[in-house]
């Protein structure tokens, strides 16, 4: 580069090289450029020295006041839990009854239940408890294992058919693929629930087999028993679906819904919250 | 082959520049590249609309976003990275290609051939679950082997140069294709279960594999859509505008800054993940420091225009190459904040980083990626100039108002939706179940959507104008009568 | 002008950017693997059953991970909604791991025995006749499709050489484990439990005649986040 060529439109000085006709000034860099990348870099020195940053083979240095986003969690929650403390402490030693009674108690219980049903319990039981085919509906006043504050917060802590060593369960037999009942018979039954259904009385041979096979679990008079899960069969209200058919499918090779257990996956509060919420949505007894 | 004559000093050389791969390579930039947007279009309506998902194993969402990820970046971005590099090592470097055209054949054809596998096996299901490297491990095998060639292309036509020193668009893409080769065979690797069979199983596993997979996903970002493309700007704009580069200096600070800091930067896709606090830190701060020297390649872009910005005005081809570099600096100031711990706690698995993606995806690679290909198409096929410049005008408004409603409607969503998920009533409880912002996507899915439909039609312009300049139509238009920036460049001399 | 070293010749060029990208990814990488912090001690982790593994293979293929997260970050929010933040203990076994970048759709990371198989039968063959608003696809397929897992303790064996401490006894038994999970039985599942503890065993799909690829990606949802045991955890010494 024997004499400094310069770019007519700039007069800025070039580097002197070309390739296919581009050519390159030879411009300073922008100061505001350098500023900012150097700010950038003391910025991150200092940084990298005050945080947890740079490792070796077997450590790492911790900077300066040992920060772990996992111990700020902790501490966020301990903090959480100190500003409730108030009523958390009412909330865990009171009975889920006696937490309803309670005014400020049942606002909270409200607030909280309805977020922890729709990340849930909606999926199944539907938004509101609207329910499903095979999902009881929570709204209404028509329970399998009992419609009581007590009773629905004890459904929903163990489960029905779950993982809990104390969950409901019970299981209405296989009456026809076990062969306990043949097709008549179970057509006969079947009968004889849609009668007492309809609120008429039904056959008297078919109402025999009902009282050795059903009445353990669905009652004398077919209106269900809280303590085996049995719905009640007269209120026309169906899980598994209504019509002869579903019903005889039902005595046939019943289908056995799994509710799960919210216990150890919910803490005590939230299912004193969801219990209370799922007891307001109109069904509550 | 085309006859060329370079003149340096007073000696004419004439160089036989192996073009006709480059304008085959050009053809699947385009051809792929309609593909991936309409794929993007499609899985954009999915979420919007998801009865698309037709319920079928080929068509679901989770099957096809791989074949619009893959098809922009790897195929319609791959492509113009060959294209564009091929062609300017031969004329920066006053050679035809080392190797031959057996070679660059076997890059060009082994390189479709990985597209054509990756996306047939993405559709039935083929894929190796690791995000932009899902393709399997014969695959991968075969895309080594391509790459390996591409490099010895590249690299051999560097050395027998004529040009005395390597101009700095080289520079950036000979550390896209190391780069790339060297993140691809670590991240890859892989036993299969047969050798008869799809299926393999990566030898890296949970924590370790999440960090070798973010040091490969973070850096395909820096050095494929970012180094790459830098080296495709770096010589089409000054090309376009007819001006020099604008800084020296900045250009070899900038080159060595962004390719030693790139490298640190991937844990900041797993802030507050189980990747213990240290990487993350590390993550972050070299993130912040690295806006810089992203930057340096917008300043010596843009201020390649200083004393000559009225061709903005005349030269939509132009304004194609200034506005990429604008998306460009938008979204390497945007990468960096969301590097921060503290926003990308709210940012981090949300649309905020979909719409981080799309400004730069958008907004600069594929519009730098169009302004190389318009100024290309009439130096390959031999014309005068383009068919129409209005369709270019026409294409350039119709994409930016489409990525402006993509990269707005993420921004709003992604925002509302870490904001959602965190809100607290005044009770202190959790205001919104997720469904709810599940819900509250729906307006800005669509949207988006339409964003989408605006940048296809615009694709579609495109084409149709490069499909007539090949066949050497000229539109006779007013306003455009003179062909910008395509006489042979002297500024300065 | 110094620079001209490296833009006179392509061998020192090469050179030096090789060796400027390699640093940062060497300083990050490498004491990963040697730390002893990085993965936590914890009791129950254990790797996946034949059934799970299959399920998960499902997972991967269907792309799920593109809008599902499996990776719960220390935040009040997602402890209230999902649960203990994940531990890189719990994927240790993840190859590949599947933490996800995106929330399409909820974490699942701690979704085992969340639900009921029949629910995510339901949920997986037409998840808008469970959740109306759900923009999730359906998967009717999956419930169609036989799983094929005649080579199923090939995969366990190929598992091994990556490193996941698989047990003669274990591949020796996996195709038998495979069906003895899906059987719905109790007793029949004994060894399975005995060889992969808190497996869940059932009929999954419903269908105890076949076993089809959605028993295998429901066993999976069944088991995520259930294997350690966060009564015995101590989080403070893991603060890193
Ligand atoms: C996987 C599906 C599923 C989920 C999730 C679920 N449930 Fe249930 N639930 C059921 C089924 C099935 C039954 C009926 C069990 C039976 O057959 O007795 C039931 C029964 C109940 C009952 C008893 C109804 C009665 O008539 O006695 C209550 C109360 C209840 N669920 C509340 C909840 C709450 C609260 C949640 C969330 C915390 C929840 N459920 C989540 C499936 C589910
Ligand atoms: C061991 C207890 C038990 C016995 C015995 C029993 N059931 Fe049931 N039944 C249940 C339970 C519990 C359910 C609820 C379904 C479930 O989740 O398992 C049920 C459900 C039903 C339903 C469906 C109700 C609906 O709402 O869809 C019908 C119909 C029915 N039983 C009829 C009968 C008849 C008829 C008999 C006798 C032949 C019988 N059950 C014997 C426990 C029993
Ligand atoms: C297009 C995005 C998308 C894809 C792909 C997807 N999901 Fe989902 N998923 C969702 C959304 C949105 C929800 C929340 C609404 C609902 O429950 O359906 C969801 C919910 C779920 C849930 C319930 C989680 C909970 O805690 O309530 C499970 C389980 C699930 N998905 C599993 C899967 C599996 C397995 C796959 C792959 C075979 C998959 N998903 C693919 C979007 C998706
Ligand atoms: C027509 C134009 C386009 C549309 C409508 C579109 C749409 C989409 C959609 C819907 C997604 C999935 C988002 C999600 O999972 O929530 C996506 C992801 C993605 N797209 Fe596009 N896209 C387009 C163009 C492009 C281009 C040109 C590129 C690159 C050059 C690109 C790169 C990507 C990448 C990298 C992702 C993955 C993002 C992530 O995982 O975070 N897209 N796109
Ligand atoms: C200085 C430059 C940049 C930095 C520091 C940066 C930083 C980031 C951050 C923090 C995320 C979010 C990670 C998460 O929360 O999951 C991200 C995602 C992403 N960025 Fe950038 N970004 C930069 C430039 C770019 C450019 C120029 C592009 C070009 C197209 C780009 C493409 C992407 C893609 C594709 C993702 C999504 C990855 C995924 O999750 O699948 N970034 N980036
Ligand atoms: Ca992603
Ligand atoms: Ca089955
Ligand atoms: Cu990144």
């Amino acid at each position: 580069m024997a004499t400094v060529e310069r770019d007519p439109l700039t007069g800025t000085e070039t580097t002197g090289h070309e390739w296919d006709g581009i050519k390159e000034l030879n411009s300073p860099i922008p100061r505001w450029w350098v500023f900012t990348l150097w700010v950038c870099i003391v910025w991150g020195i200092g940084y990298v020295i005050v945080y947890p940053a740079w490792p070796s083979l077997s450590d790492y240095t911790r900077g300066f006041f040992g920060y772990s986003s996992r111990a700020e969690l902790a501490s966020e929650l301990a903090q959480v839990k100190a500003s409730r403390a108030g009523w958390l402490k009412r909330f865990e030693e009171a009975s889920v009854v006696d937490v309803a009674k309670d005014n400020e108690l049942l606002n909270y219980a409200m607030a909280g239940g309805r977020v922890i049903f729709a990340d849930n319990c909606a999926p199944c039981h539907g938004s509101g408890g609207a329910g499903a085919k095979g999902y009881p509906v929570l709204a209404d006043d028509d329970w399998l294992w009992g419609g009581t504050l007590e009773q629905v917060h004890e459904t929903i802590r163990v489960g029905v058919r779950g993982t809990h060593d104390d969950t409901r369960d019970s299981s209405m037999p296989k009456f026809g693929v076990d062969e306990a009942l043949d097709k008549a018979q179970i057509a006969a039954v079947a009968d004889y629930v849609l009668a007492l259904a309809g609120g008429s009385a039904g056959d008297a041979a078919a109402k025999e087999i009902y009282v050795e096979q059903c009445e353990g679990c669905h009652g004398e008079d077919g209106k269900g028993l809280h303590e085996s899960g049995g719905p009640n069969l007269t209120d026309g209200i169906w899980l598994y679906g209504e019509g002869r058919d579903a019903v005889m499918a039902q005595i046939n090779n019943p289908k056995h819904g799994v509710m799960p257990t919210w216990e150890g996956r919910l803490d005590g509060v939230s299912i004193k919250q969801v219990a209370i919420y799922v007891h307001s949505l109109g069904g509550g007894q | 082959m085309s006859e060329a004559t370079a003149t340096v000093g007073a000696v004419p050389t004439p160089v036989a520049y192996d073009e006709d791969i480059v304008k085959k390579l050009f053809i699947a930039t385009v051809f792929w590249g309609v593909i991936g947007f309409v794929a993007g279009l499609y899985i954009a309506l999915q979420l919007a609309f998801p009865v698309l998902n037709l319920g079928l194993e080929w068509t679901t969402f989770g099957r096809l976003r791989p074949v619009h990820t893959s098809g922009v970046v790897f195929a319609f971005g791959g492509n113009a990275l060959i294209a564009t590099s091929l062609y300017v090592v031969q004329r920066t470097c006053r050679a035809t290609l080392f190797g031959g055209r057996a070679l660059a054949g076997f890059v060009f054809w082994g390189y479709q051939a990985v597209i054509v596998l990756a996306a047939l096996g993405y559709v039935l299901g083929i894929t190796q679950g690791k995000e932009y490297a899902e393709p399997e491990w014969y695959v991968d095998i075969l895309l080594t082997v391509v790459w390996v060639a591409y490099l010895v292309v590249f690299a051999g036509t560097l050395f027998k140069r004529k040009e005395p020193h390597i101009y700095v668009a080289n520079w950036f893409f000979l550390a896209f294709i190391l780069t790339v080769a060297m993140l691809h065979v670590v991240n890859a690797l892989a036993v299969p279960v047969s050798l008869t069979g799809a299926k393999s199983y990566v030898v890296w596993a949970g924590v370790q594999d999440a960090l070798t997979q973010w040091w490969y996903g973070h850096n395909a970002v820096g050095f494929f859509l970012t180094a790459g493309f830098l080296g495709i700007m770096y010589y089409f704009i000054p090309k376009q505008a007819n001006r020099p580069i604008y800084s020296y200096r900045l250009s070899i600070v900038h080159f060595w800054s962004l390719i030693f800091l790139y490298i640190w930067a991937g844990p900041h896709h797993l802030h507050y993940t189980a990747l213990p606090d240290w990487a993350q830190t590390l993550g972050m701060v070299f993130s912040v420091v690295l806006w810089m020297p992203s930057w340096g390649g917008m300043v010596n872009g843009i201020m390649t225009l200083s004393g000559a910005w009225d061709k903005l005005r005349t030269d939509p081809v132009l304004r194609f190459l200034i506005t990429s570099m604008a998306f460009y600096g938008m979204s390497t100031f945007e990468g960096p904040a969301m590097s921060i711990k503290a926003v990308n706690s709210l940012s981090h698995y949300t649309d905020w980083t979909i719409g981080h993606v799309h400004s730069g995806a958008l907004g600069w690679v594929a519009f730098v990626s169009f302004g190389a290909l318009y100024n290309l198409a009439p130096k390959l096929w031999k014309r005068e100039r383009l068919y129409s410049m209005r369709l270019v005008t026409y294409h350039f408004w119709t994409a930016t108002i489409g990525i402006v409603l993509y990269i707005t409607s993420m921004w709003i969503s992604g925002i509302m939706q870490g904001l959602m998920w965190r809100a607290y009533d005044s009770l202190g409880f959790l205001q919104y179940s997720f469904i709810e912002t599940v819900e509250a996507m729906h307006p800005y899915y669509v949207i988006r959507s339409l964003g989408g439909v605006l940048f296809v039609v615009g694709s579609l312009i495109m084409v149709y104008n490069l499909w007539k300049t090949a066949r050497g139509e000229i539109r006779s238009e007013d306003v455009y009568e003179e062909a910008p920036g395509t006489a042979p460049a002297g500024a300065g001399s | 002008m110094k620079h001209a070293v490296f833009e006179t010749n392509v061998v020192i060029l090469t050179v030096a950017i090789l060796i400027t990208v390699s640093i940062g990814g060497l300083v990050q990488l490498v004491p990963l693997y040697t730390m002893e912090s990085t993965i936590e001690k914890v009791d129950g982790m254990r790797p996946y059953s034949p059934l799970e593994l299959a399920g998960r293979n499902i997972y991967v293929r269907e792309g799920c991970y593109l809008c599902h997260s499996q990776m719960i970050r220390p935040f009040r929010d997602e402890a209230e909604r999902y649960g203990h933040y994940s531990l890189a203990a719990e994927s240790m076994y993840d190859h590949p791991f599947q933490w996800g970048s995106k929330r399409t759709g909820p974490d699942l990371a701690r979704v085992g025995g969340k639900y009921s198989n029949d629910l995510h039968a339901a949920h997986l063959i037409d998840p808008r006749s469970v959740v109306p608003e759900s923009i999730m696809p359906g998967y009717p397929f999956l419930a169609e499709n036989d799983l094929e897992f005649d080579d199923i303790a090939e995969h366990l064996k190929t598992l091994r050489v990556v490193g996941t401490p698989y047990s003669d006894d274990q591949v020796a038994n996996a195709a038998a484990d495979l069906k003895a999970q899906a059987s719905g039985d109790e007793d029949e599942a004994e060894a399975v439990l005995t060889r992969y503890p808190k497996a869940a065993v059932g009929n999954f799909d419903g269908d105890l005649a076949r076993i089809t690829e959605l028993d295998a990606l429901i066993a999976y949802m069944q088991m995520l986040g259930r294997l350690v045991d966060f009564t015995t955890y101590q989080p403070e010494k893991d603060y890193r």
